[in-house]
């Protein structure tokens, strides 16, 4: 693990006494420093990112051919309901957090977050929920075989590696909760003078955003999953229709939840592309009070469209027409950000490093993602679509080449500040064009399959299918073996086995975090800047 | 600027390895290398991927034979529509796509434009205007147009999927843990549809049939330009009912009942899928509707409303349990199989071993009873919607094979213990 120098040149008064904070495991374990919990965040992410990783792959070696050859139908849904939540719950969420932590402090000017304790049982929450959901693969009836999504009945059905799951949902929503408490309060409260809202880091602002959302929605998955629950076990019937309840209750509620969580999901991705993009184009950012209200405007739509998960339910005609609509609406607000960021670099002065390379990854295969989801708005055409490769291909483009590819472009922007090592150029680069292509390779014939006619989370499908398919997999494990060149550049940077960076190694950024010595000592504006 | 003055040079980092231009070649050399046979294996893929599968000649069927093309190995779009509204589906995606990608082309074009042009290390220097109210009010309201235009088209495409009304012929159609059943509620006929593709083939035992997974025993029957409607349920857990050519897609939910409707205009045999995970075997109860000319339709009609005559058969028939056993074996197959195995070991931990099994080998009503009610708590669902006849036939067949000795049953004792 990477040591974090304590700064001694920073002034101790004998008021300000300051404990001398433990060493080795006690370290990460009862840390309340905001450097040290983004750490914790971003490697377990990581680690979680692999664990799901190695279950798509198993899915895709499954998928290689038409037959079962590899495993049985139950478990290859497990392994489909499993790559889910742990990628969604363990991979991209506690990333976005990890860079949360990390960079919210600094770039307002404050020593740490508002809620310092809170902040490490928020974190310290989740490998023990990681626990869980590993478990259930090991517990009598497998893993959970209903999809991510859960729906009754036939969740209902679903052996005790369920209840583990449920159990598992409620402990990451508590930490989901209390991170986001602690990230609007520490950017509503303690900005340095002078840093107006209006002059926030757009990353900042993407966060503030999102912590509303995940206040708003993540109580809601956890009621969906009670009432999941207490049918299962308590004679409850909220989805059941001999006891007067309703299977579509639970979607309507669960996508309650759901909608929300996938702009929850990209929204600190935006911030990220917005801080990387002005960097590298030398520019400020085209239209920040634009940025600020389209990011405002996505996460107030984007509580009024969640049926568009239910086209195929059967909806009133007048149900559909507005969830059409509402969502076709997204569009707008979204397509301002993507001209935003193309304006930033408009007469720019423009270099290529590894992390402007994953942000135009980004831009170019997120907003392909955003057409197929445009496409997918069409309420006649998703009568076609819903449930096939189409809509695996959708959410992949946009969490993968979205999410996933900002928070790599993070990690090479920020980790000299972090560890004060500059990550190797080639190594970033060989990362960036093989994950580009072989992303490409796995998941652009989703569109053509989904298409054509082959539905989601089968294991075995129609002879038509079998070439695209192969194709798709061998693109997988090619991107899979790509993330290996990532870990070892980062390793490389945490053992100090590269350049030094200095204070700011990108000659165009601006925010507060590179005028900080690199790597950031472990407390920093202890004392806070004057923003200008 | 930063404090060295520019940014980083990747010669530089490099130079701190002795051998950095011999280690440029090899690496040039594996990339090229690398290159070339990413290529020659995704070119080599298909015909490998082909290799495994027989394309041999179609086994003899009672099916017509399909009016569609022969499914491209690579297929990339919609399949041919049949009705109208599949019709209009395929226009409003060709339309939306389109314009998606006239979208794309035009902005990434300024993109790549700006990245070309725009550069540092071609000189240009950056300029620094930061906002313009007239443009962001543009690139809002064109897009919204846009919108509109595609809304429009969308719109009148719902109202006419939404009209159900006046229907020439109404089904009835429940989704079961894995299978379909069929009723024509105003003929009074009704048949379950099974998928027929032999286990052998989905464990690589036997050569894959072109119709593979796609295939079943009693498909829905339609006459040809009738307006169907559809009345969708499901007897355990949410089902989808799709048929790609028509432009279906309706969910099947236990306890409700949704409706949707199909005029196929063209004779022929339309295949599609379940559309909802359902449990293991989702990918495995397929969907093929056949559309016969409206004088072959009434027919079969007549054919099928005998057939549900003659099979209020005689219950209290005394069979042989030998050719009980016979029959059962068909049923164990298309029903049993999937979860208890074809050599009726189950698989341990999740279904249990028909052979050697004490339920198996004992008194008959233990065994009728969990046919007939299933094991609440388990996987095992309930068969009530088969036959006497089919129960009776396929409990003979377990108490048969595998050396089980266990006493046989006839089509009555089932009958006597429904409903108790």
């Amino acid at each position: 693990m990477s040591s974090i120098p304590h700064d001694h040149a920073a002034p101790h008064d004998a008021a300000h006494e300051h404990a001398h904070h433990p060493t080795g495991i006690m370290r990460w374990i009862t840390t309340t420093n905001h450097k040290d919990i983004g750490t914790l965040y971003l490697w377990f992410s990581f680690t979680m990112f692999l664990v799901g990783g190695v279950m798509a792959l198993t899915i895709r070696a499954e998928l290689f051919q038409p037959g079962m050859q590899i495993v049985e139908p139950e478990f290859f849904n497990s392994l489909t309901t499993m790559h889910g939540l742990i990628m969604i719950f363990g991979a991209i969420m506690p990333a976005a957090v990890g860079f949360a932590n990390w960079n919210i402090p600094m770039m307002i000017g404050a020593p740490d977050m508002a809620f310092a304790r809170m902040n490490n049982w928020s974190f310290w929450l989740l490998p023990p929920a990681a626990f869980l959901l590993v478990l259930t693969f090991f517990m009598p009836g497998g893993a959970p075989g209903s999809g991510w999504t859960m729906y009754a009945p036939l969740s209902v059905q679903q052996g005790m590696g369920m209840d583990l799951t449920i159990f598992a949902i409620h402990i990451m929503g508590a930490s989901s909760i209390m991170g986001s408490i602690n990230i609007i309060t520490t950017i509503l409260n303690l900005r340095a003078p002078g840093m107006t809202l209006m002059k926030l880091p757009l990353f900042c602002w993407t966060w503030l955003i999102t912590a509303y959302l995940l206040i708003a929605v993540m109580p809601v998955l956890a009621g969906s999953v009670t009432m999941l629950l207490t049918d299962r076990h308590f004679g409850t019937t909220f989805f059941n229709a001999a006891g007067g309840g309703d299977p579509v209750l639970f979607q309507h509620i669960f996508w309650f939840f759901g909608h929300p969580e996938v702009y929850i999901l990209i929204l600190p991705a935006f911030g990220i592309i917005s801080q990387i993009i002005p960097t590298f184009s030398r520019k400020p950012l085209f239209g920040y009070a634009s940025m600020v209200y389209a990011v405002a405007a996505i996460a107030i739509l984007s509580f009024i469209v969640w049926a568009h998960h239910m086209f195929t339910t059967g909806l009133p005609t007048a149900g559909l027409l507005f969830y059409m609509y509402a969502t076709m609406l997204i569009a707008v607000p979204t397509g301002v950000k993507v001209f935003n960021w193309v304006a930033t670099m408009w007469k720019g002065s423009i270099s290529f490093e590894t992390p402007f390379l994953f942000a135009l990854g980004f831009l170019f295969l997120f907003t392909l993602g955003g057409f197929t989801g445009l496409v997918l708005a069409i309420m006649p055409v998703d009568i076609h679509l819903q449930d096939t490769y189409y809509v695996v291909a959708h959410f992949h483009y946009v969490m993968v080449a979205g999410s996933l590819f900002a928070f790599f472009g993070g990690t090479y922007y920020w980790i000299p500040k972090y560890t004060g090592t500059m990550y190797n150029e080639r190594l970033g680069k060989w990362h960036f064009w093989l994950s580009f292509i072989t992303f490409n390779i796995t998941f652009f014939p989703m569109h053509f399959v989904g298409l054509a006619g082959m539905p989601r989370r089968i294991p075995d499908y129609a002879q038509q299918f079998a070439d695209w398919n192969a194709i798709e997999s061998i693109g997988a494990f090619g991107f899979g073996l790509s993330q290996l060149i990532f870990l070892y550049a980062v390793l490389k940077c945490i053992r100090h086995d590269g350049e030094k960076a200095p204070a700011k190694p990108w000659d165009g950024a601006q925010t507060l975090e590179w005028t900080l010595p690199s790597p950031a000592p472990y407390h920093t504006f202890e004392t806070p800047p004057e923003v200008k | 600027m930063n404090d060295r003055g520019r940014t980083l040079d990747v010669t530089e980092a490099c130079s701190i390895y002795p051998t950095a231009s011999r280690l440029r070649a090899l690496v040039g050399l594996a990339k090229r290398t690398a290159m070339s046979a990413t290529v020659a294996l995704l070119c080599a893929l298909p015909q490998l991927a082909l290799a495994q599968t027989q394309q041999g000649p179609t086994a003899p069927s009672s099916l017509a034979p399909s009016s569609l093309p022969v499914p491209s190995s690579m297929p990339y779009n919609l399949q041919d529509p049949v009705t109208p509204v599949a019709r209009e589906m395929y226009a409003l995606h060709n339309y939306i796509m389109w314009i998606c990608v006239a979208i794309f082309i035009g902005v990434f074009g300024v993109m790549g434009w700006a990245l070309y042009k725009h550069r540092r290390s071609v000189g240009h220097q950056a300029a620094h205007f930061h906002e313009n109210t007239v443009v962001e009010v543009v690139w809002t309201v064109i897009p919204f147009l846009i919108l509109l235009f595609m809304a429009w088209p969308a719109t009148k495409t719902v109202l006419q999927m939404k009209d159900t009304s006046n229907p020439d012929l109404t089904i009835k159609i429940t989704g079961y843990q894995w299978k379909w059943n069929y009723d024509y509620l105003h003929d009074g006929f009704s048949f379950y549809s099974t998928l027929t593709t032999p286990l052998a083939q989905r464990e690589n035992r036997e050569p894959k049939g072109p119709n593979y997974l796609l295939e079943v025993d009693n498909p829905m029957v339609v006459p040809q330009n009738a307006k169907v409607r559809l009345l969708i349920t499901a007897n355990d857990v949410i089902h989808s009912w799709w048929i790609p050519a028509f432009g279906v897609k309706q969910d099947a939910i236990p306890g409700f009942v949704r409706d949707s409707w199909f005029k196929a205009e063209k004779v022929g045999v339309y295949r599609g899928q379940c559309a909802e995970l359902c449990g293991k075997e989702h990918g495995f109860m397929p969907i093929v509707v056949e559309v016969k000319s409206p004088e072959d339709y009434k027919s079969w009609a007549a054919q099928q409303k005998q057939k549900n005559a003659t099979a209020g058969e005689d219950v209290n028939k005394q069979w042989d349990p030998g050719q009980l056993a016979t029959m059962g074996e068909k049923v164990y197959m298309s029903n049993c199989a999937a979860c208890h195995q074809a050599n009726g070991q189950g698989v341990p931990g999740a279904f249990p071993a028909l052979a050697g099994d004490k339920v198996v080998n004992g008194p008959p009503a233990d065994q009728i009873h969990t046919v007939l009610n299933g094991r609440p708590g388990t996987a095992m669902p309930s068969w009530k919607q088969l036959s006497d006849t089919d129960i009776a036939a396929v409990i003979d067949y377990t108490r048969s094979a595998w050396g089980n000795k266990g006493e046989p049953v006839q089509p009555k004792d089932i009958k006597a213990a429904r409903g108790s």
